[in-house]
């Protein structure tokens, strides 16, 4: 079978090449068929951040930037996109782009190995915030960089970098001429049959199609997790079936009482899209892996490959998302944690694919912002009354994830917890838990303990010994069996301290400026 | 001296001192900076990929290479069979095989490489390698390997006093033990070499190496060849912290034994997961101690037992706990002491040199040790630790007898106390932790006192070119290596302030054994001592024979030639550096010579460990604050300040770099670092997936650095002093302030705690 041609833009120029292996990684291709060296090899598995590259699609008339990681993102699936790679950011003349000068003037490369990568996410930073007219604060520039790993500086000199670049006389990208270029691209790319090693599929009814014609394609999305099956296992994929270009899966549609989110909607859309409905959300959005691979990712990936530490899953359960499966037999729609039969098992059929999720909407029409740990209550005085949006009345959410490292590392444990309190008991429960199972899990068992029960200080002690009862966790290098069951239950703990409307309790929240305030 | 206006075209200031910016970062920033993988590859180059044994310890009965041989690409594998030399590596034990013969000793060890056309096509096929291994019992862990008294080097102990006495009529004792952690360097770019079969079985080896020579050393030996056959040049590294010492050596003997096999140039690229099987880490160390002390906490007595994790080879295990031991009285005066070190054998990676080389693992005991003693007392760690510093007059010689002549730290820890409010602080965290039922916090302030020479003497000599070309522009080439830690950026600005000119008009060439010979390691801190000496004193020659014909022509002392904003000043006129070039070449003057500098007054007794080690100490102390959360055992660091000396500052933005940089990754030991291995033996954090770095979101809100602000007391270049090393210890601090913290948690105010404190330890801590 033919491989058909990669054609993108990149400095201004139509690159196209031919006769790309369907499994060929975009690091390879810059690297090895490009001999574009400037973009480093770091781990080979997005943990890094040294093989960050920048790429633009047409997004509502505008172009929209993404900070990705080449060495697991699949060549081909940049077709029809905007690129850059470090080469491309300096001036004609050689003047370096503000995200570079900004890096050599605060002293911000050591080795340099870590610098590409660490250059081309302040340039997404920059062309997202800066060219926004945004400020770039401190706390942004640690969010949007948590991906990138350098092992000289202490980073301090990097985040100062982020902020100087505002400071540097502007420089535009020419987006009408890259918006122009896109659209030809794009016209071509609709006469191109979805035939060959490399499929990606428009329309639901050709994804469809392909997927009953070609059940031994591999699935990709955002390749987050099966490029390591590429670069680490070394599998080889004679053909790939490529779900992100489907126009239906790629949107947030807003029902009355749920969202349904694409398949193919990438971590951070969807996750910007949860936090909308829900923004005590954030943080644990932050927390998920680094931007590079929120950029790339997608939610029904994540879904889809069901780790059992994957920490969409907890919140989904908890808030009782479901999962709607597409076929041309029709479709199938079932809670989540119905979809895992076991370790990395799901009830898909060859014919079979994710095609949405459905979260449900908070209960109450207009929550009101839950108060932010640190906000309201001074020091660690509580005030005794119950912390739930709507005056009581919504649902009161509580997610939380404990991992070695804060930013851009995999739980150890994930618990999420959606409660709703009527007259001072439990009227529904959702709580989902990673880190402890074979597969993401709801725990019923605790669910139903505290179902219609008043919710005390008993109550919340029964719940954490029925949740450290209810799960088996392994020990492995992440934490240890009887670590992961003990803050099972501590978590239920700090669950009923919060709302108690106990402050400075949790670290997420924790500031040390508040702290020492007299 | 007053030039012309008109002449004054140079830079006003001289270079050193200015925190210029790294001499590669423009290059850097736009991906224009050359790394070995990024060297445009010669026609017909092959890959290489290792075959790695999956048994911890066992006879290797076979190898059956049948199924790679038939994959794509495949030309063929490399085992010690093809080895033309020796097939022991050329290490100072000589006690590890180039490839494994009839035993493997840790999941991980390179049996061979196949190489193939491409670098996936190789990894492929190295999996497909059947290994047939008879399983032996295996020694995993550094206590069972005391017990069963398998070491790599015979114990070693330093004595001093009756520390039993001490002990024994001391009115307080304690007695505890510590497991600490090793550490993976994470160097950003992964291990690589690239060799090249030139004419007449002469080599070019690309290396991204910390010691060169080493690398055409074993290079050589293993290809059965003499020295002057392999050139060894590195540019640049992408990190290496150590871990490119005598690591970067193995891959670029087993590039070149394929080359030679082959007769191609052949690239050997570790995958990630890879070289963090294969290669060796910081050591874990194990500690048993017994202390005597009075109430004040002063140290009557100690007895310390460090057990470091070496692997299964000697590699550089000898000198890093020598260098444990030489560390243990970390900045404190130890009176009668006894310190036994035991160099393990255990089957896993060779442990080897990071940062600190030893030092961390010595110092951080003494740290726990006098703690331990404070909270025993009921007083703040600090008054503890204060009464412990090394006097000035008297209280002032180590254990391994060497004077300390230049302590600083009684008004260094006394500014730091100051300007970081330690006292005010300790009390509002008192009343904090009174009243949050949740999160501790805890302060911590700690010292470094870091001697600073190879404690192999012989390794503490350099050499340098200095080329002057004549357009007036300069060539730099020395023996030390560009790690990232902006060694070729002060040596150009060394060299361009003894010529006068520009740091612009000063560049530095790849690090090349073909160009100086018999180069030391970039190690031990102290590229810039050695190194910039060197350079200096090569640019002083071309000066001096510049000066000298400056002199004839204007008819003064050469002493009277003055070189300064590039221009050569006499009695009679100021001429143009470029310009004076250009003369004197045509005048058949030499403009180019080499230099060579070594350390003065060190020498030590490596059997008895006592002598002079070291030039002088650097010192640095640094004030921490954390919390942590007595549910989950997670932990924040919130305020970090640091207050370190590094003599002058030949680049204070450089050597603040090192000391944030070294400070984080010292706080990553001791936090969110763990390496895990299983009870096969197998590491099972093996990635970044794995094993997490500090990333950017650990960086405290509050991090300041300070300059302690004197010279050298040493004749040291530039009255600097060295800084690559000494700051990672300060994040002891950090190690602990955890303690503090998991103290204010528990009734009794005791804390046993392992490093490195991730979660789990620190809630066990706080719970056991």
């Amino acid at each position: 079978m033919e491989s058909k041609t990669i054609r993108f833009v990149r400095r201004g120029e139509l690159v196209s090449l031919t006769n790309v292996p369907p499994d060929r990684t975009l690091l390879e291709l810059l690297r090895e068929d490009l001999s574009c060296t400037g973009t480093k090899e770091g781990c080979g598995e997005g943990d890094c951040g040294a093989c960050t590259v920048v790429v633009a699609e047409p997004e509502d008339g505008a172009l929209k930037y993404r900070a990705i990681n080449s060495c697991i993102r699949l060549a081909h699936s940049i077709d029809g996109m905007a690129l850059w790679t470090v080469e491309d950011l300096a001036g004609e003349d050689g003047s370096l782009h503000p995200a570079q000068e900004a890096m050599v003037q605060c002293h911000g490369s050591q080795c340099g190995f870590c610098t590409p990568g660490f250059a081309m996410s302040l340039f997404g930073m920059y062309q997202n915030h800066v060219c926004q007219g945004e400020t770039v604060t401190r706390e942004l520039a640690q969010e949007e960089l948590s991906g990138n790993l350098c092992r000289c500086t202490g980073y301090r000199p990097i985040l100062d970098a982020a902020q100087q670049m505002a400071n540097l006389p502007r420089v535009q990208v020419d987006e009408g001429e890259i918006l122009r270029q896109l659209e030809a691209l794009r016209v071509r790319r609709e006469q191109v049959a979805s035939l060959g090693t490399y499929l990606d599929p428009r329309t639901l009814p050709e994804l469809l199609a392909l997927r009953a014609a070609n059940p031994q394609a591999q699935i990709v999305a955002g390749c987050t997790d099966v490029g390591l099956w590429v670069t680490k296992m070394h599998m080889q994929f004679p053909q790939v079936l490529d779900v992100t270009r489907v126009a239906e899966l790629k949107r947030v549609e807003q029902y009355e009482h749920h969202i349904a989110i694409g398949a193919a909607v990438t971590l951070t859309d969807a996750f910007d899209a949860l936090v909308r409905e829900r923004p005590q959300l954030k943080t644990f959005a932050n927390r998920f892996a680094g931007l590079p691979v929120r950029n790339s990712g997608t939610l029904g990936g994540n879904v889809a490959n069901g780790s059992p530490i994957g920490d969409s899953m907890p919140l989904l359960i908890a808030l009782g998302a479901h999962v709607v499966l597409l076929s041309q037999r029709g479709h199938r729609d079932l809670p989540l944690e119905q979809f895992y039969t076991g370790y990395r098992k799901n009830v898909l059929a060859a014919d079979e694919v994710v095609g949405w999720i459905k979260v449900p909407r908070p209960k109450s029409p207009h929550p009101g912002p839950l108060p932010q740990a640190g906000e309201g209550a001074s020091g660690s005085t509580p005030s005794p009354r119950l912390r739930g949006e709507g005056g009581g009345e919504g649902e009161f959410l509580r997610a939380y994830k404990i991992s070695k490292r804060y930013d851009d590392d995999i739980s150890a444990v994930c618990l999420v917890v959606a409660m709703r309190i009527e007259d001072g008991a439990v009227a529904q429960v959702g709580i989902g838990a990673g880190g402890v199972a074979p597969t993401p899990a709801r725990a019923v068992q605790t669910e139903a303990l505290l179902r219609g029960r008043p919710w005390t200080l008993e109550a919340a002690q029964a719940a954490a010994a029925s949740l450290r009862s209810e799960f088996r966790p392994i020990s492995d290098m992440r934490a240890s069996s009887a670590y992961r069951s003990e803050v099972l239950g501590n978590l239920m703990q700090r669950l009923w301290l919060e709302s108690q409307g106990f402050e400075q309790i949790n670290l997420e929240s924790f500031r040390l400026a508040e702290a020492t305030a007299p | 001296m007053n030039a012309p206006e008109k002449f004054l075209t140079g830079t006003a200031a001289p270079a050193t001192g200015s925190s210029h910016a790294h001499e590669s970062a423009r290059a850097q920033v736009a991906g224009a900076a050359t790394y070995v993988d990024d060297i445009p590859e010669v026609k017909g180059t092959l890959h290489a990929a290792p075959i790695l044994s999956k048994v911890a310890r066992g006879r290797l009965l076979g190898v059956d290479a049948s199924a790679a041989l038939q994959m794509e690409g495949v030309k063929g594998v490399v085992l010690a069979g093809d080895i033309p030399g020796d097939r022991i590596l050329a290490t100072f034990t000589h006690d590890e095989p180039v490839f494994a013969l009839d035993t493997v000793e840790f999941v991980g060890q390179v049996v061979g490489v196949v190489v193939a056309d491409t670098v996936m096509q190789a990894r492929r096929a190295a999996r497909k390698v059947k290994l047939q291994i008879e399983p032996l019992p295996a020694i995993l862990d550094v206590r069972e390997a005391v017990q069963a008294q398998s070491f790599v080097l015979p114990p070693v102990t330093a004595r001093r006093g009756e520390p039993e006495q001490g002990i024994a009529r001391a009115p307080h004792r304690l007695s505890g033990s510590l497991d600490v952690g090793g550490q993976e360097h994470f160097y950003l770019e992964g291990q690589v070499g690239y060799a090249l079969p030139l004419e007449q079985d002469n080599w070019w080896i690309y290396s991204s190496t910390q010691h060169p020579g080493e690398v055409q050393h074993w290079v050589a030996h293993a290809l059965g060849l003499e020295n002057h056959a392999v050139k060894v040049e590195c540019r640049r590294m992408g990190g290496g912290f150590g871990g490119k010492e005598t690591q970067a050596g193995h891959i670029a003997v087993w590039a070149a034994l394929a080359a030679r096999k082959f007769r191609k140039p052949v690239k050997l690229r570790l995958d990630r997961d890879d070289d963090f099987l294969v290669t060796g880490k910081r050591h874990p160390f194990a500690y048993d101690y017994e202390v005597g002390f009075d109430d004040d906490g002063l140290v009557t007595g100690l007895k310390l037992m460090l057990a470091a994790n070496c692997g299964w080879s000697a590699d550089l295990s000898g000198p890093v706990a020598d260098r444990a031991v030489f560390h243990a009285d970390n900045a404190y005066f130890l009176g009668d002491v006894e310190i036994v070190s035991y160099r393990c054998k255990t089957n896993v990676q060779s442990h080897t040199a990071f940062r600190g080389f030893g030092g961390p693992q010595g110092m951080i005991v003494v740290e726990a040790i006098l703690s331990d003693i404070a909270r025993a007392l009921g007083k703040d760690p600090l008054d503890v630790r204060k009464a412990n510093l090394y006097g000035i007059e008297d209280r002032n010689v180590t254990h391994y007898q060497m004077p300390v002549e230049d302590n600083i730290l009684h008004p260094l820890i006394a500014r730091l106390e100051q300007d970081a409010r330690y006292r005010e602080r300790r009390d509002e965290i008192a009343r904090w932790n009174a009243g949050n039922p949740v999160i501790k916090r805890g302060i911590a302030i700690t010292p470094v006192k870091f001697g600073i020479s190879f404690t192999a003497t012989f390794f503490n000599q350099a050499g340098a070119l200095v080329h002057v070309y004549t357009d007036g522009s300069v060539q730099v080439n020395h023996g030390g290596t560009e790690m990232g830690q902006g060694l070729h950026t002060k040596v150009c600005q060394l060299v361009a302030d003894e010529l006068g000119v520009p740091f612009e008009k000063v560049r530095i060439s790849a690090t090349d054994t073909s160009k100086v010979p018999n180069a030391s390691a970039t190690a031990a801190s102290s590229g810039t001592d050695l190194n910039g000496r060197a350079a200096q004193f090569a640019a002083r020659q071309v000066r001096q024979r510049l000066a000298q014909y400056v002199a004839e022509k204007q008819n003064c002392r050469p002493e009277q030639v003055i070189f300064a904003h590039g221009l050569v000043s006499g009695p009679d006129a100021a001429i143009p550096f470029a310009q004076l070039v250009d003369d004197a070449y045509h005048s058949r003057v030499q403009l180019w010579s080499d230099g060579f500098y070594r350390t003065p007054k060190i020498h030590y007794d490596k059997n008895t460990l006592t002598g002079r080690p070291f030039y002088y100490f650097a010192y640095g102390a640094a004030c921490s604050e954390v919390a942590i959360d007595t549910l989950t055992g997670e932990s924040r660091v919130l305020k970090v300040d640091i207050l370190h000396d590094v003599g002058t500052s030949i680049n204070p933005a450089i050597d603040i770099g090192q000391i944030e940089g070294g400070f984080i990754q010292g706080m990553g030991w001791l936090t969110t670092e763990q390496l895990v291995w299983n009870d096969r033996g197998e590491l099972a954090t093996h990635a970044p997936s794995t094993y997490k770095i500090p990333a950017t979101g650990d960086v405290p809100a509050h991090f300041n650095v300070q300059l302690w602000p004197e010279a050298n007391r040493e004749d040291n270049v530039g009255g600097s002093k060295a800084v690559g090393e000494p700051p990672f210890m300060l994040a002891i601090s950090v190690w602990e302030a955890l303690r503090d913290a998991a103290a204010a948690a528990r009734a009794d105010g005791r804390v046993q705690m392992d490093a490195p404190a991730t979660a789990e330890n620190v809630l066990k801590a706080i719970r056991g």
